[in-house]
C-alpha cells in the first residue's frame, strides 16, 4: 500500500457524498441497467435525422461528383478539410486526459477520462469522412495505401504530408480505440456480473472477453495502460503536427510557417476541452454524475482551456508579428489583406476566431467564472465555433486570393450539401455517444475505486488524524501494519 | 481441470494484505486474489513477478520501425525510383512521420493482442467466477486445495484474517469458450485440449 493514501487535505475531494466501493458500482452502472429516459429517445432522434441528412448530402456527392459542393478554382479546400482538421482537433483532449495526464499521476482525469476517449474515437470517426469523401471518386480511396497493385506497381509518395496523414489518422483511431477498450473490459465485466436479463449477460459477456479481475491480469492490464498512454502522449502530438504540415509543407502564403505544429496541438487540445466540457456537463445533469464529475473537475478543465486559449493566443500573434517581419510581401499580403483587413471578404471570420479564442477565454482567470457550469457550457460552445473559425481562416483566406488577381473576385460560400455533410457528422457524433452513454460505463469505475480512499469525500475527512500524526508513530502503525 | 477451492472473500484491502501474507506464511497455495480495481503492491505481496509485457511493445515497435524504412526505402531506391522534383530517393526526413506511425501501431496492437493472449481473453471465452461480486466491492481470495489440505483448517484460518464470508468450491481453473446467459459449455473439454 502506498503512502499516496494520504492526500493532503487542501486538495478538493474528486468524488462526493458518503460513497463506498458497492455505491460506486451502484451510481455509475444504474443508469445502463435503467430504461433510458424520455430526453435520451429525443437526443437520440435527433442525432439520427441529423445523421440522416448527412448521409443523403454524402450520397448526392458520391453520385454526382464533387461538384456538389460549392468549391471553386482557388478553394480546392473548403467547408471539407475546416471540418476535418476541426474534428481531429476535438478528438485531442480525450488522449490528453487519458494518457498525458495518467503520465503526469493527475487523480482527476478517473472522473472524465472514459467519455472524453470515447469522445476521441466518434470525432476521429467523423473527421475521417472528410477527406475520404473529398477524394471524389471514393470507390478507388484504397489507393492511398501502399501495396503491390497491379497498377504498375504505383506507390504512393511518402514525402507526402497527405499520404503521412493516412498513417497518422488511421493510427491514432486505432491507438485510441485498443486503449479506450482495453480499459473499458473490467468495467463491462461489472456490469455483466450485475446483469440480470438473458440478453444483458449474454452481451455483456461476450464485450468483457471473460474478465476475471485475477491480480496477475490487473498487473498486466496496468503495465498495458502505462505503456499504450506512453505510446498515445507523442502520437497525439504527432497528429495534429502532420495534419499542420498539410498546411506548412506548401508554399502558399498564409500556411508556409514552421509554427503551425506546435500552435495546432495548442488549438487542438483547447477545442478538444471544450467540447468535453459540453458533453459532460449535460451527461452528468442527466445521468446525476454531479458527485463524481464535480465543479472541481470542471475547474481543472477551465484551467487548461485558459492555458491552451492563451497559448493559442499567442501563436495567432507571432504568426502576424512574423508576417510583417519576414519582409514577405506575399505573406505580408495575406495577413494584411485577407485576415487583419475587417473590410475584407472575410474579415468578420477572423475577429470572430480572436474574440471567440483568445479574448474571452481570459476570463476563465476569475475563479468564480471557472467554477460557474452555465458559464462554463456556454463559454465551451464559443471556443468550439472559435477553433471552427481558425480553420476557416486558415484555409479559406489563404487561398481564396491566389497568385492571379483575376480569379480574385469569387467569393466562396458552402452548398447546402457541405453544409448537410458537417451536420451528418454531428449525427453520426451524438448518435454514438447517446448509444455509448447508454450502454458503457461512462465513467472509469474500477479507476474511480483506486482513488476513492485517496480522494473521496468521507475518506478525506477521516484521514485528519492520521495527518496529524507523528512520523514515527505514522510509521509503525500503518506502513508496518500494512507490510 | 476441476480442482477444490476455498475462497474467502474480504471487504477492505487493509484487511486483505495482512492475510495474503499469512496465507503464504502458513504454507497455503494462493491460486489467485480477484479485485475489483488495481491493488496496488498485492502482485508482490503474492509473491509475482513483475510483467514483461512492454517488452513484447518493445520488440514490435522495433518491428514496425524497421518494416517502415526498411518498406519505403525499396520502395523509393529499387522498386520504382520515383523522380519527385529532382529530390533524393531516400529522403530519411521525409519517412519519419511514418516510421513513427508504424511503430507505434504495431507496438500498441501487439501488445493489447499479448495481453489478451496471456490473460486468455476473447470474446467467447468463459471463466470460473468465484464470487458476483469480485468485480465489484469484494476482494476474492482463493486458495488452491492440494491432496494434504484441510479444508476445514483452512476456513478457520481464513476466518481469523478477517474474511467475511467463506466456502469451498469445485470449479474449472481453466477457460472455456461459453456464453455468460449459458450454462454449458459450447466445446467438450477433450476437443479444445486445455
Amino acid at each position: 500500500m502506498s503512502l499516496l493514501k494520504y492526500e493532503s487535505q487542501l486538495r478538493e475531494p474528486l468524488v462526493d457524498g458518503d460513497k463506498d466501493y458497492h455505491q460506486v458500482t451502484e451510481d455509475i452502472i444504474g443508469p445502463i441497467e435503467a430504461k433510458p429516459g424520455r430526453l435520451w429517445y429525443i437526443g437520440l432522434s435527433i442525432a439520427l435525422c441529423l445523421l440522416l441528412f448527412g448521409v443523403y448530402s454524402v450520397y448526392r456527392e458520391v453520385v454526382y461528383g464533387i461538384g456538389q459542393w460549392n468549391l471553386n478554382h482557388t478553394i480546392g479546400w473548403g467547408w471539407d478539410i475546416t471540418n476535418f482538421v476541426w474534428w481531429i482537433g476535438i478528438g485531442h483532449a480525450g488522449t490528453l486526459i487519458s494518457a498525458i495526464l495518467l503520465l503526469f499521476r493527475q487523480g482527476w482525469r478517473t472522473g472524465v477520462n472514459r467519455a472524453a476517449e470515447a469522445m476521441t474515437i466518434f470525432a476521429v470517426m467523423c473527421a475521417g469522412q472528410f477527406p475520404i469523401f473529398h477524394m471524389g471518386r471514393v470507390w478507388v480511396g484504397f489507393y492511398v495505401m501502399p501495396y503491390p497493385n497491379s497498377r504498375g506497381p504505383l506507390w504512393p509518395n511518402f514525402n507526402s504530408a497527405l499520404l503521412w496523414d493516412v498513417f497518422a489518422v488511421s493510427t491514432y483511431f486505432t491507438v485510441s480505440l485498443l486503449f479506450w477498450y482495453s480499459g473499458l473490459l473490467p468495467d463491462l465485466a461489472t456490469v455483466r456480473d450485475r446483469a440480470k436479463t438473458k440478453f444483458r449477460k449474454m452481451f455483456y459477456g461476450l464485450a468483457s472477453f471473460g474478465w476475471t479481475g485475477s491480480t496477475k491480469h490487473w498487473q498486466r492490464h496496468e503495465s498495458l495502460s502505462l505503456v499504450l498512454a506512453g505510446l498515445a502522449t507523442p502520437l497525439v502530438l504527432s497528429v495534429h503536427t502532420i495534419v499542420s504540415m498539410d498546411f506548412a509543407t506548401s508554399v502558399i502564403p498564409g500556411w508556409h510557417t514552421t509554427i503551425f505544429p506546435p500552435y495546432f496541438v495548442a488549438g487542438a487540445i483547447f477545442s478538444g476541452f471544450a467540447m468535453v466540457q459540453s458533453l459532460l456537463i449535460i451527461t452528468r445533469k442527466v445521468l446525476h454524475l454531479e458527485d463524481y464529475i464535480t465543479v472541481g473537475h470542471i475547474e481543472a478543465m477551465n484551467k487548461v482551456i485558459v492555458l491552451t486559449g492563451s497559448i493559442v493566443g499567442i501563436a495567432y500573434l507571432s504568426e502576424l508579428f512574423i508576417a510583417w517581419y519576414s519582409q514577405n510581401p506575399y505573406e505580408w499580403w495575406a495577413f494584411r489583406q485577407n485576415r487583419v483587413n475587417i473590410f475584407s471578404p472575410y474579415g468578420w471570420a477572423y475577429y470572430g476566431m480572436m474574440f471567440c479564442n483568445v479574448v474571452s477565454p481570459q476570463l476563465f482567470w476569475s475563479r468564480k467564472l471557472r467554477r460557474n457550469i452555465t458559464f462554463t457550457f456556454f463559454m465551451a460552445v464559443l471556443v468550439n465555433v472559435g477553433m471552427w473559425f481558425e480553420r476557416f481562416v486558415i484555409i479559406v483566406t489563404s487561398i481564396y486570393r491566389d497568385f492571379l488577381p483575376s480569379s480574385w473576385s469569387t467569393y466562396y460560400s458552402p452548398s447546402i450539401w457541405e453544409v448537410g455533410f458537417y451536420l451528418g457528422t454531428f449525427g453520426l457524433f451524438f448518435t454514438c455517444y447517446f448509444l455509448f452513454a447508454k450502454y458503457f460505463p461512462v465513467i472509469a469505475v474500477a479507476e474511480i475505486k483506486a482513488i476513492l480512499k485517496t480522494s473521496g469525500e468521507n475518506y478525506k475527512v477521516k484521514m485528519t488524524p492520521t495527518e496529524k500524526m507523528d512520523a514515527e508513530k505514522f510509521y509503525i502503525e500503518e506502513v508496518e501494519h500494512a507490510h | 481441470m476441476r480442482k477444490k477451492f476455498v475462497v474467502g472473500c474480504f471487504d477492505d484491502e487493509k484487511v486483505l494484505f495482512p492475510a495474503v501474507k499469512n496465507v503464504r506464511r502458513a504454507g497455503y497455495k494462493i491460486h489467485d486474489v480477484y479485485t475489483p480495481f488495481p491493488v496496488h503492491g498485492l502482485d508482490h505481496a503474492m509473491g509475482l513477478r513483475e510483467t514483461s509485457l512492454h517488452t513484447v511493445g518493445f520488440i514490435f515497435g522495433l518491428t514496425g520501425t524497421s518494416i517502415a524504412i526498411g518498406g519505403m526505402g525499396w520502395i523509393f531506391t529499387t522498386d520504382w525510383p520515383l523522380n519527385i522534383g529532382g529530390k533524393p530517393h531516400f529522403p530519411l526526413p521525409a519517412f519519419i512521420p511514418i516510421t513513427f506511425e508504424l511503430t507505434v501501431l504495431l507496438s500498441a496492437i501487439s501488445m493489447v493482442y499479448t495481453f489478451c493472449w496471456l490473460c486468455k481473453m476473447m470474446p467467447g471465452v468463459k471463466k470460473h467466477h468465484f464470487h458476483p461480486r469480485a468485480t465489484d466491492d469484494l476482494f476474492v481470495m482463493v486458495i488452491e486445495c492440494t491432496a494434504k489440505t484441510n479444508e476445514t483448517e483452512v476456513q478457520s484460518f481464513l476466518q481469523n484474517n478477517g474474511a467475511i464470508e467463506i466456502n469451498v468450491q469445485e470449479a474449472e481453473d481453466g477457460w472455456w469458450f461459453g456464453r455468460y446467459d449459458k450454462e454449458q459449455k459450447l466445446y467438450r473439454t477433450e476437443e479444445v485440449g486445455y
